[in-house]
């Protein structure tokens, strides 16, 4: 069988990105469950050294194309450069993150190779399947299991046929896990100006304005989120006391957003980002299903709540009837007092 | 030559809302209590055509949906708000066509409306939700791909400028023409149905439409053709049946699972203090916090 691929994407500060790194994590374990090799893909400018930052996590070959027309990235050079790697190692896998970059670029790549594709997976794992149809076994497949239908269902995909198996994963939903500091595996350079075509760059950024990424809810071990019931901007500072005392991040709701009582980065949900924290306090949040789908995989959830029969409580370890207001003060209390 | 923009957009299912109305007793959805509705950043695409439309005289906006026969019903939304023309893609042969079967048929389509300019969708249909379908439709047709667009700044005989809204921030970029482009929720809001046009199209019709009703429109339809509404088939795009429906598709359904909205084992506590001072003792010790 042959080798599981990770599309590797840059941040601003031309590190790997993190979805990147969690994607090598899972890929490694998918990869060592198959008994082949795990094989990294970056494309980008002045990348000296980059193979240091992915083969702690367990990276046997890292493809790299340097090139300073490759930073930022625009679609077609990288389509152009990640189809001539995928046209010389024939990928069993190949898995990019489902962020801006992952989904402008997997698609155009399954489109180019007739692959299938399959987007926003929450889980992978290898499995067998049975065609009836055909009488045919396949063994050791990609199983692809993603929510659609607005998160109301949930469906296991496979690509029989067609290699490499694609997927696209968000970011904060696999684990980032270093395999070993010291694993090493080999660097193959890739000849970007010998790929690469004039067309390839037809589309010009003229204009960029990024932030690096300040606000980081989604690597916090516990999360405070509140919701349109936290009722005012105000009241949402007692979150961020909470936050304080319990060294925990303030997340939100949609609802919240929109009415302004909290910034856009910390919005948790379909829209959002997804979480899986160890806590997560759900504060006056009602619990839409768009709002679960960025945070139902947290281990234990308390949900804050004056509605006894709010959707949240169904999903929550524990549900504390009563106002924001009233409770948090309290919590804070208890564990200024005893806490070491 | 007239500036041709073509809009691509989706009946969909309305997954936005599912209220209890629209659960079954087990817990999960039931799709039949969901209305259909013109896929919501469809209608940004299409007001992106419109705005250019409002620039130049030359311009021509013409919808183009895959689906069942109901889905001229947003060819007709999309007309009422100031398209000029549709066509639907219809046959049976295009069921359980996956991102890449739709995506092929859709460029079939495309083709068959050369010269264009500009070939606009939604970033992501929210049934499906994979937002693979506009970057699958630029590659079959070769075009450059402008994804997640928030405004089209400048337009010109050939090239365009748009603003893309990425989750990072934002990035202006110019593109050769003819490219495809697809639209980010944050665009601005489709403009309202127009009572003029809305006089103007609302008897329009595809074959299979006028085909069921009683009235007889032939002499309306003689005197006024652009009330028809094309129906193309797998025939008419000469298209390669393997490559659409189930058979066309690589991705395979194996397993769907409806989300039931079980309980939990939840223990219900009050606000009192020692309700709250219980907890917090608990998760100390059990050092989920601390
Ligand atoms: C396409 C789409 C994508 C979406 N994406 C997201 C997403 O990513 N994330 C997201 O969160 N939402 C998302 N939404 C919105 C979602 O459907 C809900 O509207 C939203 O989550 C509701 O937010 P809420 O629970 O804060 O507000 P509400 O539903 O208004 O709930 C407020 C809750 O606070 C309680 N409450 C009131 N006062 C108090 C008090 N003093 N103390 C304690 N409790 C109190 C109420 O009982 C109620 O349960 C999306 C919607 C759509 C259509
Ligand atoms: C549970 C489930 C999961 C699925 N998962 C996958 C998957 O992971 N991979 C996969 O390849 N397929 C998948 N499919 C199939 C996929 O939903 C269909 O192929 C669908 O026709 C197009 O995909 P979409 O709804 O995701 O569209 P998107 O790609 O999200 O649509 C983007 C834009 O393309 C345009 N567009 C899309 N469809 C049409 C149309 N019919 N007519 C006109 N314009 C259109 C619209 O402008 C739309 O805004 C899944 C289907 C189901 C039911």
């Amino acid at each position: 069988m042959n080798n599981i691929f990770v599309y590797c994407e840059l941040t601003e500060e031309k590190t790997i990105a993190d979805v990147s790194l969690e994607l090598l994590s899972k890929g490694r374990r998918l990869a060592t469950e198959l008994g082949v090799k795990l094989e990294a893909i970056v494309i980008g400018s002045d990348l000296k050294r980059i193979e240091d930052q992915v083969f702690p996590f367990g990276v046997d070959v890292v493809h790299v194309a340097d090139d300073n027309r490759l930073f930022p990235y625009t679609t077609l050079p990288h389509a152009s450069l990640v189809l001539h790697i995928f046209h010389h190692e024939k990928p069993e896998i190949a898995i990019f993150g489902a962020t801006s970059i992952g989904r402008d670029l997997a698609p155009r790549i399954a489109s180019a190779l007739r692959c299938g594709l399959t987007a926003d997976c929450t889980s992978l794992e290898i499995g067998d399947h049975f065609e009836n149809k055909t009488q045919t076994e396949y063994k050791n497949l990609l199983y692809q299991i993603r929510p659609a239908f607005g998160g109301n269902i949930i469906a296991t995909i496979i690509n029989p046929e067609t290699r490499p198996q694609m997927a696209t994963v968000r970011e904060g939903v696999m684990k980032k896990e270093v395999l070993d500091p010291k694993y090493k595996g080999q660097v193959k350079k890739v000849n970007a100006s010998a790929v690469l075509r004039d067309e390839d760059f037809m589309v010009q950024i003229i204009e960029r304005h990024m932030e690096a990424s300040k606000i980081n809810i989604k690597n916090a071990q516990v999360i405070i989120a509140g919701g349109y019931g936290v009722g005012s901007r105000e009241n949402f500072q007692l979150l961020y006391d909470l936050a304080d005392v319990l060294g925990a991040q303030v997340g939100a709701s949609r609802a919240a957003v929109d009415a302004g009582f909290s910034e856009h980065e910390r919005q948790i949900g379909q829209t959002g980002v997804t979480v899986r924290p160890k806590l997560y306090i759900a504060c006056g949040i009602s619990g839409a299903v768009q709002h679960r789908a960025g945070m139902d995989q947290s281990a234990q959830i308390i949900s804050i709540n004056t509605d006894p029969n709010a959707p949240i409580n169904h999903i929550a370890d524990y549900t504390i009837i009563g106002s924001i207001t009233d409770v948090i003060p309290k919590m804070i209390r208890y564990y200024k007092a005893n806490s070491k | 030559m007239s500036f041709r923009i073509i809009v691509l957009a989706k009946q969909v299912p309305d997954t936005r809302n599912v209220g209890k109305d629209a659960m079954k007793a087990d817990g999960t959805v039931n799709r039949a209590a969901l209305p259909a509705i013109f896929n919501p950043e469809d209608l940004n695409a299409l007001e992106l055509a419109l705005r250019i439309k409002d620039q130049r005289k030359d311009c021509e906006v013409i919808i183009l949906t895959m689906g069942p026969f109901r889905a001229a019903e947003i060819i007709r939304e999309a007309m009422y708000r100031g398209a000029d023309r549709g066509y639907l893609i219809t046959d049976r042969k295009f069921a359980g066509s996956d991102t890449l079967a739709t995506s092929y048929a859709i460029s079939l389509a495309v083709r068959k409306l050369e010269p264009y300019h500009l070939v606009i969708s939604g970033r992501q249909a929210i049934d499906g939700d994979t937002a693979q379908v506009g970057p699958q439709t630029a590659e079959k047709l070769s075009l450059p791909q402008i994804t997640y667009a928030e405004e089209i700044t400048e337009v010109s005989e050939k090239h365009i400028v748009v603003k893309r809204r990425l989750e990072r921030g934002i990035e202006v970029v110019k593109s050769p023409l003819p490219a495809a482009v697809t639209v980010h929720s944050s665009a601005p809001a489709c403009r309202q149905r127009v009572a003029k046009l809305l006089m103007k199209y609302k008897h329009a019709r595809t074959v299979t439409e006028l085909q069921n009703e009683t009235k007889d429109y032939t002499e309306l339809y003689d005197q006024r053709p652009y009330l028809q509404i094309d129906e193309w088939t797998v025939d008419d795009l000469h298209a390669d049946v393997t490559m659409l429906g189930l058979s066309g598709s690589p991705t395979k359904v194996k397993k769907i699972e409806n989300v039931v909205f079980a309980h939990k084992d939840s223990k219900v506590l009050s606000a009192s203090d020692e309700d709250i001072n219980n907890l917090m003792k608990d998760l100390i010790d059990s050092h989920v916090i601390g």
